[in-house]
């Protein structure tokens, strides 16, 4: 079992037609993901890697493919009205890999999203993996395998690496979200943590977390009310200095407050087992499984 | 990105917001000059640095007379202004504000930011104005009034009614503020703040509200449409590193300590600083280099860490996804070369044409050393540089 999604998901790319769009979306489906369509604006009626048809909205993408899935590589400045353009075709998982969408787009578009029936991932995210099932995003497939580890992360290459770690020791993922690094994020820890919950195909979560915010003690809290299974959690950023930008949007420790040392404290009291060491995040998970 | 207080109260002040009237010099000869014009009895002469905390560090005076004023600005132009948020280095005052001086009977606290719990606006308040929020939230948390801004209606009358009403503004003053809290927000959206902090926000004792400091920050991602404020941008403010850096869009933040560090991806790259620091070293910097990074960026990012004369040693942490380790060694290779680097490079690499990435290293002549993982990377870099 998995969570988000699987064999049945139907992915649509918008911005197929670009650069990193097209690459992607090839390499997803390599993987085996069922890429039905993509989307660009204007270059609707034209075929994309060999077989993949362009449309011109979203809507005429579903309406043809009945696609469930959207994974955006539109930049930045038009990101925000494609999640939107997703939400209205009735789109139910929109994964937005964007960096740079500038904070009060994504105000208005949370706003919107948290009324409709879409659940949004990111924006800024590496996207969302079921090992052996499908893969909506730019993480390298070869590294996964499939198994009941969950892994939740703000984080992309540090997602890799404990992936990476828990594969090595012969673990597997039952999947792994990339829920993004920006301030405002459509799907947070704590709904991500529900659905692993849920999913009996999971059987230990993973969280990686970073400075600046208070999800990682939001969903900390959750875990000690709601969460059985057993969570392990890392916080990057130990050694950042306050007040400044750690390349991520969100990640700043801003007036004294989202310190790595606080969060994991927080985490630690709610029951979660913390790991000070990036290095010894898939050596935890094995000892606890 | 950051402005200067003068700047803010430019961008305020197009949104129908209230400020003292001030004239910003350079040159300590205008400072009479200006006091003149401005014709109040007192005039306030301020620094223009991006950093608070500027009154502590003796950045911020009250002249008496027009000479008066050219005297402070002489002292303060050109001096190294050492305040709470600077560091010891301090910064250096190119600039001052000179300012009507105001009689001022309340000083209040009103800063927007976003509130990432509820991912919207939030507006804070408090009638403890003119210290630290932070302090106020420490001590009195109850004096803070915060609101939360829904962004389809965004800030009507009612909600800025009620946040004066909290603050107890009463009377003329309760007119005016009003529609100031209102053109804050509009000017806070339109103009793409992260972060707007007024402290004070004051009541003069002939009953006006005004904005007598203002900090603000700008959301860097929005800047693609705020043309305007691009042109606000103060390089002398910024590490010079860091706006080379920005150059070739490599994300690069100074620290003190002696170990350089290029990584992909912002999470590792702060890892490898946390990593470094476990082994018993110190991090030099952040570098994430980002996903798609090709050789000539890999080689900028190279001369960057190593024009930090305290680097002693580098350690170069990949887990290539969309970065491939070939690339990332063919960088490696070429910069090496060029800038004939004589200090340890320890070099870790996983992921996507590791394989090609290893023999091109050990074909390369290079002296590199090579780790497997992240902890024997940092632990074999530490090591190197004692």
């Amino acid at each position: 079992m998995s969570i988000l999604v699987d064999e049945k998901t139907k992915l649509i790319v918008q911005g197929i037609t670009g650069r990193e769009g097209q690459f992607h979306a090839e390499q997803c489906m390599k993987y085996g993901t069922k890429l039905v369509g993509g989307v660009t604006p204007a270059k609707g009626g034209q075929t994309v890697l060999g077989k993949v048809p362009v449309f011109n909205t979203v809507r005429d993408a579903v309406k043809k493919t009945k696609a469930n899935a959207t994974m955006i590589f539109v930049p930045p400045a038009f990101a925000s009205d494609a999640i939107l353009e997703a939400s209205d075709a009735g789109i139910g998982l929109i994964i937005c890999v964007t960096e740079g969408i500038p904070v009060s787009d994504m105000v208005e578009v949370y706003r919107y999203i948290k009324a409709s029936d879409s659940r949004l991932i990111g924006p800024n995210c590496p996207g969302v993996i079921s090992p052996g099932k499908c893969k909506i995003g730019i993480m390298p497939a070869h590294i996964h395998k499939k198994g009941n580890v969950g892994i939740i992360s703000r984080s992309g290459t540090l997602t890799y690496e404990a992936v990476g770690q828990l594969t090595a020791l012969g673990y597997g993922q039952s999947t792994c979200v990339g829920i993004g690094g920006d301030p405002i994020i459509g799907t947070k820890y704590i709904d991500t943590l529900e659905l692993f919950q849920k999913d009996r195909g999971t059987k230990a979560i993973c969280m990686i977390g970073e400075i600046g915010g208070s999800a990682e003690d939001e969903a900390a809290y959750y875990i000690k009310k709601h969460v059985t299974k057993p969570v392990i959690g890392f916080i990057a950023g130990q050694t950042a200095p306050p007040g400044r930008r750690m390349g991520h949007a969100g990640a700043i420790i801003s007036g004294g407050k989202g310190t790595a040392e606080e969060k994991m404290k927080v985490m630690r009291r709610c029951g979660i087992k913390v790991v000070k060491s990036p290095a010894d995040l898939g050596k935890t998970v094995a000892k606890v499984l | 990105m950051n402005i200067h207080e003068y700047q803010a109260k430019e961008i305020l002040s197009r949104h129908g917001v209230a400020v003292p009237r001030g004239i910003v010099i350079d040159n300590p000869e205008n400072a009479e000059a200006a006091a003149r014009e401005l014709g109040t009895d007192i005039v306030v002469v301020k620094a223009q640095i991006h950093a608070g905390g500027r009154g502590k560090g003796g950045g911020v005076k009250l002249a008496k007379s027009p000479k008066g004023a050219k005297e402070y600005a002489a002292k303060i132009i050109g001096m190294t202004l050492v305040t709470p948020q600077t560091g010891s280095e301090g910064r250096k005052v190119k600039k001052v504000l000179v300012e009507e001086g105001m009689p001022i009977d309340k000083e209040l606290y009103l800063g927007i930011l976003l509130d990432r719990q509820s991912s919207r606006v939030m507006i804070m308040a408090s009638e403890a104005g003119g210290m630290a929020i932070e302090e106020v939230a420490e001590e009195t948390p109850e004096k803070i009034i915060k609101e939360i801004v829904d962004p389809i209606i965004g800030v009507k009358p009612y909600l800025a009614r009620k946040i004066a009403f909290a603050l107890n503004v009463k009377g003329n003053a309760l007119k005016q503020m009003i529609p100031l809290i209102i053109n804050l927000y509009q000017a806070f959206i339109k103009e793409d703040f992260d972060m707007l902090e007024i402290n004070p926000l004051v009541i003069t004792k002939d009953d006006r509200v005004l904005v007598l400091d203002a900090k603000v920050n700008i959301d860097s991602n929005a800047l693609y449409r705020q043309k305007e404020t691009l042109a606000y941008r103060d390089l002398d403010e910024e590490d010079p590193k860091e706006v080379e850096a920005s150059k070739f869009d490599l994300n690069y933040i100074k620290l003190d300590g002696n170990i350089g560090c290029m990584v992909n991806g912002a999470g590792l790259a702060m890892a490898t600083m946390d990593i470094i620091k476990h082994s018993g070293g110190e991090p030099a910097n952040f570098l994430d280099v980002g996903g798609g990074a090709d050789e000539e960026k890999i080689e900028n990012g190279f001369r960057i860490l190593l024009s930090d004369p305290n680097v002693k040693g580098i350690f170069i942490n990949i887990f290539g996804g969309i970065l491939r380790c070939d690339i990332l060694a063919r960088g490696v290779e070429i910069a090496a070369k060029k800038l004939k680097v004589k200090i340890p490079i320890v070099v870790r690499m996983e992921g996507t044409n590791m394989e090609e990435g290893h023999q091109i290293l050990s074909d390369s002549g290079i002296d590199v050393i090579v780790s497997e993982g992240m902890k024997d990377g940092a632990q074999k870099i530490v090591k190197a540089i004692r």
